[in-house]
């Protein structure tokens, strides 16, 4: 039988659903699925994951499903299962298409779901990165976000070598959080209004609308203004994780940088610590009263009986030639009974789940045409797409005020 | 003279940006960000059977004076995210995108451009522009910058690690074979090791090879160190001479400098940019491109461009009345910053007497001088006297073809494609069906490497 948690093993007397609200559900995309095997199984077209179509087709089924939004991960070196380099291994996924792009690329063929690619803050210019998920917002009509991790890597540093050594974790995290802050500050670079076209003055912008964003921190400095104009969602979404084996920081990168923090845990009592301590983190930096969707991360593996989708996972992890464990939990069950543990771990305080496919070609429509059906029975999930925007989804302001615009009763900018 | 056959000719579009060029007040101009911008003029493109689209760049806002600069078009979205949007919206126009040496590094900006290459079916190219100025510098965490001399020896070394990164997966290593569990053939795929001036790196590249096996290579530069640079790896020089005696000059002299790489003539196409005006008649072609002028160069665009020269401010002066009697300031342009145009004027003060000296024999006040000096207007007339322009300096070989810049975004390139495309296609020198699908196939250039792919393979 399968390690995981079912809801009938595992009942959660302690913490009954305090809110009926509807569910936020995510789904992440990489490769084959997560399990490592989940190239080899019918259906999965690895040939095919360095093609457009290949996206294309996973997004369409994710918004077919109403979800809110794909996550694209994403990273500047080969995977690995290793941290020293490449781990040589021939029988696994290797390469990956860049994630903002491949975001891009499927945006003019979706309508309604979000899109948030992963980046790399550690070796990547804010400027850059701020341009292009603003630009991610403009082709895709406000359906953008981005995803930010770091990478203390030393192979992934000599991709670069920008740097004698690779920073330390804490001091990585403290740059992911001074990244955020450089790429929020250049959306707000331009007022909403600042292109004018006025024909009579000769002027195509109101200069006094664009400003500069003098951002100085400890690892580098940036002018500004943006070169594009604000995002139709004046601030795209940030997601990050907080996992308990990045410690404080990454929790700390959630609490004060992010709009939507993934919550990597085992278990409830995990997640519920988890989403302690981050609150705890929003607080002390005064940020309380502020907006914060926290996602629960699980790995699963659906099927329409339960011992089906164990028999599953068994036989991938015989491909495999290990047990799949993951860093969050793994769910192996139906639809039905993962509907019940989701509606248990929100109890923990969360708002979401972003859901990783064991494999995509198979978990991936398990969970729009399973998973999503039950929770719209229960009332839980949305039945048609009720926003147009990614941050009208998750329930945001959706259009955020502009920190450098002068409110219209306070009179002219200093 | 014996009769050579006909020259295929190769046309692009590009974008209209930001400069004044680009008459935004026109009422049929549209938004410069808008994605059904780039979609309606990239679709007009790929009607049109063009080769490719080209996207410029700039990574910060022009200012003058001190103040961000608010007579032009300002904005632009980012080239790569852009390219594979459209890459979505079209099946065979090349995409072209402008990216800076300076401000990136080889491993982000090779990954980019293979990714694109896949998601676009090989359509990529990459325009490669080199900076070297700190007042850009200042928006990156590298910050502000180069010794001038530098720029083209980063830029060099830039591109030739791109290319061993582009090149460290030979095609073949993709199994993907469920069955037998092999995924990669190789475990060595994507390994590199470059040791350079500007460059330390090594380790593993994670994009499999594209379609195209690298991006088509573009370099725009005028100078004897730019030709050289490009003469030395580019697939196509973006150019700026498009009259008959400028074309041939640049064109043989560029095609000259290719055998000292051991590199034939038609590996490298040499594209100049060029805008034009259409009219029922070349009368009122031409009485239409006057107009366009007008709009294009106001009194106070004159002035901001004399201020270019001058290099001091110039506000008081009458864009009606004659130019100035002060010369311009020598030294570091500190009044007009990040602006290409700048550069053009190594010898302000022979430029401005010059141009004190046509002024004062045509009689031309500061805009109208403006107007004479600045962005010719390539092509002027009926469809047909434009089709036979175009095809008469490319079979004279003063160019492979043109890269067009239309004064209006978005839908300035519709009536070209309507009426002079046609013609030209009539001529038989111009495609009227894509016959490949990349965009090498397009410009009939190999890809490099292919035979150690085949021998791979």
């Amino acid at each position: 039988m399968s390690a995981s948690p079912s809801p009938s093993d595992a009942p959660s007397p302690s913490a009954p659903t305090t809110s009926s609200a509807p569910l936020h559900l995510a789904v992440a995309l990489d490769g084959a699925g997560r399990h490592p095997a989940a190239w080899r199984e019918p259906g999965a077209r690895p040939e095919a994951v360095f093609t457009a179509r290949y996206w294309v087709d996973a997004v369409a089924e994710a918004e077919a499903g109403l979800l809110d939004f794909v996550t694209l991960d994403d990273g500047l070196a080969l995977q690995s299962s290793s941290t020293d380099g490449p781990d040589g291994r021939t029988d696994l996924v290797r390469g990956r298409l860049d994630a903002v792009l491949t975001a891009a690329r499927i945006a003019p063929l979706t309508r309604h779901i979000g899109l948030i690619p992963s980046v790399t803050t550690t070796h990547t210019e804010p400027f850059h990165i701020s341009k292009a998920v603003a630009t991610l917002d403009h082709v895709s009509r406000g359906r953008a976000g981005v995803h930010v991790q770091v990478s203390g890597l030393p192979h992934e540093e000599r991709h670069f070598g920008r740097r004698s050594a690779p920073l330390s974790g804490a001091e990585l995290y403290e740059e992911a959080a001074d990244h955020v802050e450089v790429i929020r500050r250049l959306w707000d670079s331009w007022e909403d209004d600042a292109e004018i076209r006025d024909v009579a003055t000769g002027r195509f912008i109101d200069r006094d609308k664009l400003h500069y964003i003098d951002f100085e921190g400890r690892h580098f400095s940036v002018r500004g203004p943006s070169i594009t104009p604000r995002p139709p969602q004046g601030r795209p979404v940030v997601s990050a994780v907080g996992a308990s084996g990045d410690g404080e920081a990454s929790y700390r990168l959630v609490a004060l940088s992010a709009d939507i923090g993934y919550v990597s845990a085992r278990d409830a009592g995990e997640a519920a610590s988890a989403v302690a301590a981050i609150r705890r983190a929003r607080e002390a930096a005064g940020l309380g009263e502020e907006p914060l969707h926290l996602f629960g991360e699980l790995t699963v593996f659906l099927d329409e009986d339960g011992p089906a989708a164990t028999a599953r996972k068994e036989r991938l992890d015989a491909l495999a030639g290990h047990p799949y464990e993951g860093d969050s939990e793994v769910f192996t069950g139906t639809p039905a009974q993962l509907a019940d543990l989701l509606v248990e771990r929100r109890s923990a305080g969360l708002s979401g789940f972003r859901l990783r496919p064991g494999v995509i070609a198979h978990d991936l429509p398990a969970i729009t045409r399973g998973l999503v059906p039950e929770l719209q029975r229960r009332g839980l999930f949305r039945t048609a797409y009720e926003a147009d925007t990614l941050r009208g989804l998750l329930g945001l302001d959706p259009h955020p005020a502009n920190r450098y615009a002068t409110p219209p009763s306070a009179g002219t900018a200093a | 003279m014996s009769t050579k056959p006909l020259k295929q000719i190769h046309l692009a579009a590009h974008f209209p940006g930001v400069n004044n060029t680009t008459v935004w007040g026109d009422p049929a101009a549209g938004s410069h960000i808008d994605f059904d911008s780039f979609t309606h003029f990239a679709r007009t493109a790929e009607r049109a059977k063009f080769d490719f689209l080209f996207l410029a760049e700039g990574l910060r806002l022009r200012e003058q004076g001190g103040r961000i600069y608010d007579l032009d078009v300002v904005g632009r979205p980012d080239t790569f995210t852009v390219l594979a949007a459209l890459a979505a919206v079209t099946e065979r126009l090349g995409l072209t995108g402008t990216i800076n040496s300076t401000f990136n590094e080889p491993y982000e900006v090779a990954r980019q451009f293979a990714s694109l290459d896949h998601l676009s079916e090989g359509r990529a190219a990459w325009n490669v522009v080199t900076s070297w100025d700190a007042f850009t510098g200042e928006n990156f965490r590298r910050g502000g910058f180069l010794p001038r001399e530098e720029r083209y020896s980063r830029a060099r070394e830039f591109l030739s690690t791109a290319n061993e990164l582009f090149d460290s997966w030979n095609g073949s290593e993709i199994a993907a074979d469920a069955t037998t569990g092999t995924f990669l053939r190789d475990a060595r795929a994507g390994a590199f090791a470059h040791q350079g001036q500007h460059f330390d790196i090594e380790g593993h590249f994670n994009v499999p090879r594209s379609p195209q096996g690298r991006p088509v290579i573009f370099q725009a530069g005028d100078s004897d160190e730019g030709r050289e640079f490009a003469a030395s790896g580019a697939d196509a020089i973006f150019g700026r001479h498009a009259t008959l005696d400028e074309g041939r000059a640049f064109y043989s002299d560029v095609k000259r400098r290719l055998a000292a790489y051991g590199r034939t003539p038609d590996q490298l196409k040499i594209l100049p940019a060029a805008t034009f005006v259409l009219g029922d008649t070349d009368a009122e072609a031409h009485e239409n491109a006057h107009e366009i002028r007008r709009l294009q160069v106001s009194g106070q665009t004159a002035i901001k461009y004399l201020e270019h020269v001058w290099n001091r401010d110039l506000s008081a002066y009458d864009p009606d009345g004659p130019l100035p009697d002060v010369d311009p300031e020598v030294g570091e342009n500190t009044i007009a910053l990040g602006r290409a145009s700048v550069r053009q004027f190594r010898d302000p003060l022979a430029t401005a007497r010059e141009w004190r000296e046509l002024a004062e024999a045509k009689n031309l006040s500061i805009r109208e001088l403006v107007i004479a000096t600045t962005a010719r207007q390539t092509f002027i007339g009926t469809a047909a006297t434009v089709a036979e322009s175009i095809d008469s300096l490319v079979q004279q070989d003063a160019a492979d073809g043109f890269i067009l810049v239309p004064h209006l975004t978005p839908g300035g390139l519709d009536v070209f494609a309507d009426t002079v495309v046609p013609l030209l296609q009539e001529r038989g020198v111009f495609r009227a069906e894509y016959e490949g699908t990349t965009l090498r196939d397009h410009l009939g250039i190999s890809v490099p490497g292919v035979d150690r792919e085949v021998a791979a393979s």
